[in-house]
């Protein structure tokens, strides 16, 4: 079981790479990239969508719906950031839909030993979006307020601007500033890695049957109803954590730019 | 699985190569037709409301003009009647009076003829009372006393 949980890794000197999420995630990172231009250069200003222009128009008019229902100004940058978060993590968490063996017996194929084909049950990678995003709200802060007003807030908001408070005040910044990302990181990570390791779990039912047997029909049916019921909730949960992560970056950077203290 | 390692960092430059690519390219691409569809589709709803309301007062203008067409019409029509009546009334007078000049006319011809045949009855029966006289009397008589006879006697019967 562990062999579909371990990265197939890559060391160079000090630095380790999991050739699977690299592989997986710039995969799929220039798959969606293609769908999505290709379906943008379809749209056209004087004819309705159809096919994949559609596909893509109604979700780009949805996450900028998203977008637009907390953040005020221009939205470019935004969509942009909220569709890339969105398409991409949907995508990759796809993946996890895949039957546990067919990733790792491909993979073998072309000689890696071992291959965990999710990369966002990988804190890789949900960190490196996390921490982008992180960088993107204080980016937001100080373009918003500028680096004295940001610098400002850091030690006057959120309990005032009294000198007794600033420690405070800083010390709270910080817990905003560290807990955005890691939660974030953490709560896609955590919901991937445990619906993987429910597949799993229910792979195991029949992985050391001897012969066709009472017992093992018997696991054989639970494997298969509960695998069932078990893709239909991480297809919810997929979209779920999708959802999330794109939504909360747009409230973390709205946040951001409003000013507090 | 759960060891950071130099992985993040790759991350981080897939991230933002699709992050810059969608922001770059895609979502412009996308943004604009969609945008000058928006606007067609405002404009046209727009540009039909306006039509609309042209329609609406075109077709008020309209029955205005109807109107007071009717109305123009009935006031043509009213002053018509009044004059047409007028005549026929003008008419009736005219024709009543012509009428009565015709009657007066007749009657005072009338008159004059009753007066000349009485004359002319009256020469003639002078002149027949004469002649019986003269043939009564048997002889003749001067023209001229006859005439101032005949006169006198015309006179008296005249006179009568």
């Amino acid at each position: 079981m562990t062999h579909h949980l371990s990265h197939q890794k890559v060391v160079l000197g000090s630095f380790t790479w999991n050739v699977d999420t690299l592989l997986m995630s710039t995969l799929l990172a220039a798959a969606i990239a293609l769908l999505l231009i290709v379906g943008a250069r379809r749209l056209r200003s004087d004819r309705a969508p159809t096919g994949l222009a559609l596909f893509v128009e109604y979700i780009y008019d949805w996450v900028d719906g998203q977008v637009a229902e907390s953040y005020r100004g221009g939205r470019r940058f935004m969509d942009s950031m909220a569709l890339a978060l969105f398409v991409w993590i949907v995508a990759m968490n796809a993946l996890d839909l895949l039957p546990a063996d067919v990733p790792s017996n491909l993979a073998s194929l072309a000689g890696a030993h071992l291959w965990h084909v999710l990369p966002t049950a990988d804190i890789n990678g949900t960190f490196a979006m996390a921490f982008v995003v992180a960088v993107f709200i204080i980016v937001a802060g100080v373009r918003a307020k500028g680096m004295g007003g940001f610098l400002h807030e850091w030690i006057a908001a959120p309990l005032g601007k009294n000198p007794l408070l600033w420690l405070p005040n800083v010390f709270l910044n910080f817990v905003e500033l560290l807990s955005r990302p890691v939660s974030l990181a953490l709560r896609l990570f955590g919901n991937m890695f445990a619906g993987e390791l429910m597949f799993l779990l229910i792979a195991l039912f029949t992985l050391n049957a001897v012969g066709p047997d009472v017992g093992t029909v018997v696991l054989f049916v639970l494997q298969v109803g509960l695998g069932f019921v078990w893709s239909a909730f991480d297809l919810l949960i997929a979209l779920l954590q999708a959802y999330i992560f794109m939504l909360l970056p747009i409230v973390y950077i709205t946040l951001a730019e409003e000013h507090h203290g | 699985m759960l060891q950071p390692n130099a992985t993040f960092i790759a991350q981080i430059i897939v991230f933002l190569l699709l992050l810059w690519f969608i922001y770059a390219f895609v979502v412009p691409m996308i943004a604009k037709p969609v945008n000058e569809r928006y606007k067609r589709i405002a404009d046209g709803l727009a540009a039909a409301d306006a039509g609309r309301k042209e329609l609406e007062a075109a077709s008020a203008r309209a029955n205005d003009i109807l109107r007071e067409a009717r109305e123009r019409a009935r006031a043509i029509e009213d002053q018509a009647q009044r004059r047409s009546l007028e005549e026929i009334e003008t008419a009736k007078l005219a024709a009543q009076a012509e009428g009565a000049r015709i009657v007066a006319a007749s009657q005072a011809e009338a008159a004059n003829e009753a007066a000349r045949a009485r004359e002319q009855l009256r020469r003639e029966f002078g002149a027949l009372v004469v002649r019986g006289a003269s043939q009564l009397l048997e002889r003749e008589i001067d023209a001229r006393s006859h005439a101032q006879l005949i006169e006198r006697l015309t006179q008296e019967i005249a006179g009568d």
